[in-house]
C-alpha cells in the first residue's frame, strides 16, 4: 500500500522539501524559505481566488517551514477556512495546521469552533473523528468550555460508532486534563464505566484510560469499576493469546489493555468482596507464573509486552501491600530480571525493587539480592542503571546492613558520575546517622565523606555531622581526636577544615591532654589551614581561635598576636576585621569568667528532622520519595525495626523541612559589639540569648551584670562622695552627669541622695541611696518618678521605699529603666517626707539621658570615613561652636568622651588635637549610629563639634547634652 | 504521554508531537536538550532514563531516534512497544518505511500518530482499526481528487 504513489500527493510541496534538502548552508536554507513566504503570501493576497487543492497546498508548506522551526505569523485564516471544506484531504489539512499551530486568538478560536460544532454534528463518523482530535490536540480551555457538555453525549450515545465512542473518550481525557472543572460529572459518568463490558476492544483500551483519570479524581464515583475491571482482565489473561486476534501483540493479549486495566485498580485499595479478590488474586497469580513459562516467541517485543504487564501486575501488588506471598513471589522475580542479559530489564527491576522494599513483607526478601545489586554498582556500564543500584540500595538498607551498603556506595562515590555524586553524599550521609549504633562509625564515614567527595558535601550535611556531636557527648572526644588527625593530611578538603576547627573549638580540650595534640598543636594545625581557606571559612576559624582563648589560656598570646596582626585587623573583609577586632578586644577586656560564659560549650541542639534528608528531598523529588513512602509505611505497620530507629535523631516529625542551621551569616553593623563575640560561630546557630542573658530578660540580665548589688555599693558611693569636694545641689546637676554614672545627686541638710547606675544596651539599673544627715528619723517617706516624656520612648520603674529612715541611715532604692525610643526630656525625681512634723518636699531630675544607651564602637580609621561619608546628609550633621567652660585639658576631654559613651578612636582624625568618638545607641526599637568629632581650637579657648547620626533629633539631642561638657 | 519525539542521528526533528500545552520556546529548549542527551548515549544502553520529573523512553531504528516522554506512573516497557506498533503502522502504510517517508509525507506521519494516539493515549492498539481508519480517508481522498478531475 504505497501511499507515496497514490496520485493524491502535492507535486509542488515535494518540490519544496526536496528544495530545502538540497540547501548547503543554514543561510541559503532561509533564502528558499523566505521566498517560498513571500509566494505563498502574495497567493494569499491575491485578487484571484484559490482553489482548495491550491489552499491546502500552501497551508501544508506554512505547516512544514513552522515544523523546520521557523516562525510562521499567517495563513491560520486560509487553514480555518479549509476546515469547512467538503473535502476530507482540505479539512484534515486545515485541522492539522490548526492543531500544530493554534494560538489564543480569540477570533480564529470562534471560528475554529464553529467549524469543529458543524462536524460534531454531522453524523459523519470521519469528520467527527478529525473534529475530536483537533478538540483533543489543542485542548484550550475555550474548546473546553465550548465542548464539554457535547462530548459526553457523543461518548454513550446508543448510536455512536466505535471509532467516534473512542475518540470522545481521549478527547474527553484531555479536557479533563487541561481544565477539570469544567467537565460536567452526570448520568453519564456510570455509563461510561459500563464501556468495560463493551465487545470491541479498542472501545474498551480508550475507556479505561478515560475511567482512570476520572476514577484519581474522584474515586468513590467510579468503584464499580473495580469489579468490570477485574473480569475484564481474567477474562484476558485466562484466554488463549490467539482468541483476541488483532489484539494480540507477539503471542501476548492484550498488552495494553491489561496494563490499562491494572493502572485502574491501583486507585483502589484490595477489594473488598472476598469473590472478587480472590478472583483477582488469580488473575495476577497467573501473570507471575507466565513469566516461568518459556517465551513464544524470540522477538523482544514480546517479552517487553509480557513483561509489560508483569512489572504492572507488580506495582498492583506492591500497591495493595497485603498479600506476603504475591510480594515474596514478586521480589524474587525481579530477582531473576537482576541478572537478565537485558539491560531494560535490570534497570526495571532494580527499580521495581526499589519500592518492594519498602513493604515490610518484602523487605526481608529485598535484602536477599544485597550482593547482586553491589555488583550493579560495580559493573553495569549505563549510569542510569548504576542509579536505579544506588536508590535500591539506599531502600534496601536497615540496621543489619548499614555498614556494608555505606562501604560500597563510600567506594563506589570515589568513581561515580559527577551527576549523581551529590545524591550519593546525601544518601551516605542519612544512612550513616539512620543506622548508626555507634556514633564513632558515623564520625568516621562523614569523615570518609567529605574526604572522598568533599566539593560535593554540601552545607547540611557538615551542619549536620557538627550538631550529632554537639549533642551526644560519647562521641565528643573521638570526633576531636578524628579530626585532629584527618587535619593532619597535607591537602584537605575546606569543608573538613570546617568540621575541623568547629569540633576542635568545642572539644578541643578533650584531646589536649596528650602532648601530641597539645593547644598549641591543634592551633597551630589550624591555623597552617587559614590562609587556604575561603572568607566564611577564616570566619568560623576565627572563632575557633577565640574558643581556644576561652579552653586554653596559656595560648591567648599566640592567638592574641594572631588577631592582631594587620592581615585579621585590617582585613578587607569586613566580617573577618570585624571578628578580629571583636574577639581580640573581647580576649583582653573580659575576664576568665566572662569569657568562659560568653563563650560556653554549644547547647545541644533540638532534635528536628535531618537537614539532610529535606534537602534530598527538595533534590531528588522522584527517588527521594521512595524512602519516604518507606519510613510512613513502616510506621503505619509498627514493624519492630522502625520502631528501634524512632531513638535517632532523624525519625522525629516529617514535617519540618526547614533546616537547623539557618545559612544566613551576615549581620547588621549595628549590634552591639559584645553580642557579636557572642555569635561566636557566625553561621551556625543564634544562641546569642543563651550566651549572654541580654536579649531574652533584660531586667534581670542587667541585674546580673551589676553584680552584687545591695549594701556593699553603698560605700562605694560614699566613698566616691568623700572624693568629691562638691556638695553642690545647684539645678545644673544634670550636667555633671551626662559624662558620669555615679556621684551625689542632691544634698541638703537633712538628705543626701547617692547615685549609682549601670546601662547596658537599652536598658539602665539605678541606685539611689537616701542618707538621713540628722539624728532624727524621717517619717512616711516617699519617692516616686514622674516621667515627663511618654512611656513609648522612656519607661523608669520605681521599686517601693522604706517609709521610714532612722536618723544617720540610709535607705536604698532601685529604678529599672529602659529606653524604647530617643528622647530629650530626664524624668523627675519626687521625694515627700515628714522631718519633726514638716512636710517636706523634694524635686530632682534624674540624670536619664539619650547618651546613657550608648555602646561604643570601635573601629578603623578608614571605616570611619566610610561611614561619615554614609551620613553625610545635611540634616544627619549637627555642628556646634561653643566656648570652653573649663581648662581646655586633653585627658579631661578624652574621659568625658569616653563617660559621654562613646569609643575615642586614637589615629583616626589626621590632626591629632583633634578628638573623634563612635557608638551606637540603642533603643529598644532602633539603633542609631553616632559618630562625633570635636576640634578644639586653645588660641580662642573655643570647640567645633560635630555630630553625624541617621536620625536628626538624636543628632541634636547629643550635641546638647555634649556640648556643655568642655 | 507528554511528549513524543521523532529525530535523526543528525539531530533533525522529523516529528514533534506534544499532549499537554506548551510555549514554543520552552518546545524548543527541550528538544535540544533531549536530543543532546539521547544522541549521546551509547546502543546497549537501556532504553529508559529520569529527564526532569520525567521518563523518557526512546528507541532508534535506522538512522531515526523515536522518543517519548511518559509521567512517573507510566509503564516503561509498554511505552516501548507503543513507539514499536507505531513503526509497524509507518511501516505498513508506507511499506518499509525510511526516514525520507516521513520527511516527504510528514503530514500522513501526523495523520497516522493521530489514528493510534490521543491526548497521549492509546486510542487502538489493534492495526487494522488504525489502518482502516487511515485507508478510509485515503479512499476519501482518492474519491475526491477523482471528483476534482
Amino acid at each position: 500500500m504505497p501511499a507515496v504513489s497514490k496520485g493524491d500527493g502535492m507535486r509542488g510541496l515535494a518540490v519544496f522539501i526536496s528544495d530545502i534538502r538540497n540547501c548547503k548552508s543554514k543561510e541559503a536554507e532561509i533564502k528558499r524559505i523566505n521566498k517560498e513566504l513571500a509566494n505563498i503570501r502574495s497567493k494569499f493576497k491575491g485578487d484571484k481566488a484559490l482553489d482548495g487543492y491550491s489552499k491546502k497546498k500552501y497551508v501544508c508548506k506554512l505547516l512544514f517551514i513552522f515544523l523546520l522551526g521557523h516562525d510562521i505569523d499567517f495563513g491560520h485564516m486560509e487553514a480555518v477556512n479549509l476546515l469547512s471544506s467538503n473535502k476530507y484531504t482540505e479539512k484534515q489539512i486545515g485541522y492539522l495546521f490548526i492543531s500544530v499551530l493554534v494560538n489564543s486568538n480569540s477570533d480564529l478560536i470562534r471560528l475554529i469552533n464553529n467549524a469543529i460544532k458543524n462536524d460534531l454534528s454531522s453524523r459523519n463518523p470521519v469528520s467527527m473523528n478529525l473534529a475530536l482530535h483537533c478538540i483533543a490536540n489543542v485542548g484550550s480551555k475555550e474548546m473546553a468550555e465550548a465542548f464539554a457538555a457535547e462530548i459526553p453525549r457523543i461518548l454513550v450515545a446508543g448510536n455512536t460508532v466505535d471509532s467516534v465512542k473512542q475518540s470522545a473518550a481521549l478527547c474527553l481525557l484531555r479536557l479533563n486534563r487541561t481544565s477539570p472543572d469544567l467537565i460536567p460529572m452526570g448520568e453519564w459518568t456510570a455509563r461510561v464505566v459500563h464501556l468495560l463490558n463493551d465487545q470491541h476492544l479498542g472501545v474498551v483500551t480508550a475507556a479505561v484510560s478515560l475511567i482512570t483519570t476520572l476514577a484519581q479524581k474522584s474515586p468513590d464515583d467510579f468503584k464499580t469499576s473495580i469489579s468490570l475491571a477485574v473480569a475484564r482482565l481474567s477474562r484476558i489473561v485466562t484466554s488463549a493469546a490467539i482468541d483476541l486476534q488483532d489484539y494480540t501483540y507477539y503471542f501476548v493479549a492484550a498488552p495494553w489493555l491489561s496494563v490499562k486495566l491494572l493502572r485502574l485498580l491501583q486507585c483502589y485499595p484490595p477489594p473488598e468482596d472476598a469473590g472478587l479478590r480472590s478472583r483477582l488474586t488469580e488473575c495476577l497469580v497467573t501473570i507471575l507464573n507466565k513469566a516461568q513459562e518459556p517465551p513464544k516467541s524470540k522477538k523482544v517485543q514480546h517479552s517487553n509486552a509480557k513483561n509489560a504487564v508483569l512489572f504492572e501486575a507488580i506495582a498492583l501488588i506492591i500497591h495493595h501491600d497485603s498479600e506476603p506471598t504475591l510480594l515474596v513471589r514478586a521480589c524474587n522475580q525481579l530477582g531473576q530480571f537482576l541478572q537478565h542479559r537485558e539491560t531494560n530489564l535490570r534497570y526495571l527491576a532494580l527499580e521495581s525493587m526499589c519500592t518492594l522494599a519498602s513493604s515490610e513483607f518484602s523487605h526481608e526478601a529485598v535484602k536477599t539480592h544485597i550482593e547482586t545489586v553491589i555488583n550493579a554498582l560495580k559493573t553495569e556500564r549505563d549510569v542510569s542503571v548504576r542509579q536505579r543500584a544506588v536508590d535500591l540500595l539506599y531502600s534496601m538498607c536497615d540496621r543489619s546492613n548499614a555498614k556494608q551498603i555505606v562501604a560500597e556506595m563510600l567506594s563506589y562515590l570515589e568513581n561515580a558520575d559527577y551527576s549523581i555524586r551529590e545524591e550519593i553524599v546525601l544518601k551516605v550521609a542519612i544512612q550513616a546517622e539512620k543506622y548508626a549504633v555507634d556514633y564513632t562509625w558515623y564520625v568516621d564515614t562523614i569523615l570518609n565523606l567529605i574526604r572522598v567527595a568533599g566539593d560535593y558535601v554540601s552545607e547540611e550535611v557538615w551542619y549536620r555531622v557538627i550538631q550529632i556531636v554537639i549533642n551526644r557527648d560519647d562521641v565528643q572526644g573521638y570526633a576531636a581526636k578524628t579530626v585532629f588527625e584527618t587535619l593532619q593530611a597535607p591537602a584537605c578538603h575546606e569543608n573538613l577544615v570546617k568540621v575541623g576547627g568547629y569540633i576542635l573549638g568545642e572539644f578541643g580540650n578533650l584531646i589536649a591532654g596528650d602532648s601530641r595534640s597539645s593547644p598549641l598543636v591543634q592551633f597551630n594545625l589550624l591555623h597552617s589551614k587559614f590562609h587556604l581557606c575561603s572568607v566564611p571559612t577564616r570566619a568560623l576559624l576565627l572563632s575557633a581561635y577565640i574558643k581556644f582563648i576561652n579552653l586554653f589560656p596559656e595560648v591567648k598570646p599566640t592567638i592574641q598576636e594572631v588577631l592582631r596582626s594587620d592581615s585579621q585587623l585590617r582585613n578587607a573583609d569586613v566580617e573577618l576585621q570585624q571578628r578580629a577586632v571583636e574577639y581580640l578586644r573581647l580576649s583582653c577586656i573580659a575576664s576568665t569568667d566572662i569569657l568562659a560564659t560568653v563563650l560556653e560549650e554549644m547547647p545541644p541542639f533540638p532534635e528536628r528532622e535531618s537537614s539532610i534528608l529535606a534537602k534530598l528531598k527538595k533534590k531528588k523529588g522522584s527517588s527521594a520519595k521512595l524512602p519516604d513512602i518507606d519510613e510512613t509505611r513502616r510506621q503505619v505497620n509498627g514493624s519492630t525495626e522502625h520502631s528501634a530507629n524512632n531513638g535517632t535523631a532523624n525519625t522525629s516529625p516529617p514535617l519540618l523541612l526547614e533546616d537547623l542551621l539557618p545559612t544566613s551569616r551576615p549581620r547588621p553593623y549595628s549590634s552591639s559589639p559584645i553580642l557579636l563575640s557572642a555569635s561566636t560561630m557566625g553561621s551556625a546557630h543564634s544562641f546569642t540569648a543563651d550566651m549572654l542573658n541580654l536579649t531574652s530578660t533584660p531586667a534581670a540580665a542587667a541585674a546580673a551584670a551589676v553584680g552584687g548589688g545591695g549594701g556593699g555599693l553603698l560605700v562605694d558611693v560614699f566613698s566616691e562622695n568623700s572624693t568629691s569636694p562638691s556638695v553642690d545641689v545647684s539645678e545644673d546637676h544634670l550636667e555633671r552627669f551626662v559624662c558620669k554614672n555615679n556621684g551625689i545627686l542632691y544634698e541638703n541638710q537633712l538628705l543626701q541622695i547617692g547615685l549609682k547606675s549601670e546601662y547596658r544596651q537599652n536598658l539602665g539599673r539605678m541606685y539611689l541611696f537616701y542618707g538621713n544627715k540628722t539624728s532624727i528619723q524621717f517619717l512616711s517617706f516617699t519617692s516616686s518618678v514622674t516621667n515627663n516624656t511618654s512611656q513609648s520612648q522612656l519607661i523608669v520603674q520605681a521599686k517601693p521605699v522604706d517609709p521610714m529612715i532612722e536618723g544617720g541611715a540610709q535607705v536604698q532604692q532601685t529604678l529599672n529603666i529602659e529606653c524604647v525610643s530617643e528622647f530629650t526630656d530626664a524624668p523627675e525625681l519626687t521625694i515627700i517626707f515628714r522631718y519633726g512634723g514638716n512636710p517636706q518636699h523634694i524635686a530632682v531630675k534624674l540624670p536619664v539621658m539619650l547618651n546613657k544607651f550608648f555602646q561604643p564602637t570601635e573601629m578603623t580609621s578608614q571605616d570611619y570615613f566610610q561611614r561619615w561619608k554614609q551620613l553625610g546628609a545635611p540634616q544627619q550633621e549637627v555642628q556646634k561652636i561653643f566656648k570652653a567652660k573649663y581648662p581646655m585639658d586633653s585627658d579631661a576631654t578624652k574621659a568625658k568622651i569616653i563617660g559621654f559613651g562613646v569609643a575615642l578612636l586614637d589615629g583616626v582624625d589626621p590632626n591629632p588635637a583633634n578628638f573623634v568618638g563612635a557608638g551606637v545607641v540603642h533603643t529598644k526599637t532602633s539603633q542609631v549610629g553616632c559618630l562625633l568629632r570635636l576640634e578644639p581650637n586653645t588660641q580662642a579657648q573655643m570647640y567645633r563639634l560635630t555630630l553625624r547620626t541617621s536620625r536628626e533629633p538624636v543628632s541634636h539631642t547629643l550635641l546638647e547634652l555634649l556640648c556643655e561638657q568642655f | 504521554m507528554r511528549f513524543m519525539l521523532l529525530f535523526s542521528r543528525q539531530g533533525k526533528l522529523r516529528l514533534q508531537k506534544w499532549y499537554t500545552a506548551t510555549a514554543e520556546r520552552d518546545k524548543k529548549k527541550m528538544v535540544r536538550d533531549l536530543m543532546q542527551i539521547v544522541l549521546a548515549r551509547k546502543p546497549k544502553m537501556c532504553s529508559f532514563l529520569e529527564w526532569r520529573d520525567l521518563k523518557i523512553v526512546y528507541k532508534r531504528y535506522a538512522s531515526l531516534y523515536f522518543c517519548c516522554a511518559v509521567e512517573e506512573q507510566d509503564n516503561e516497557l509498554i511505552t516501548l512497544e507503543v513507539i514499536h506498533r507505531f513503526v509497524e503502522l509507518l511501516d505498513k502504510y508506507f511499506g518499509s518505511v525510511c526516514e525520507l517517508d516521513i520527511i516527504f509525507n510528514f503530514e500522513k506521519a501526523y495523520f497516522i500518530l493521530d489514528e493510534f494516539l490521543m491526548g497521549g493515549e492509546i486510542q487502538d492498539t489493534s492495526k487494522k482499526s488504525v489502518l482502516k481508519a487511515i485507508e478510509q480517508s485515503d479512499l476519501l481522498r482518492i474519491y475526491f481528487n477523482k471528483a476534482d478531475a
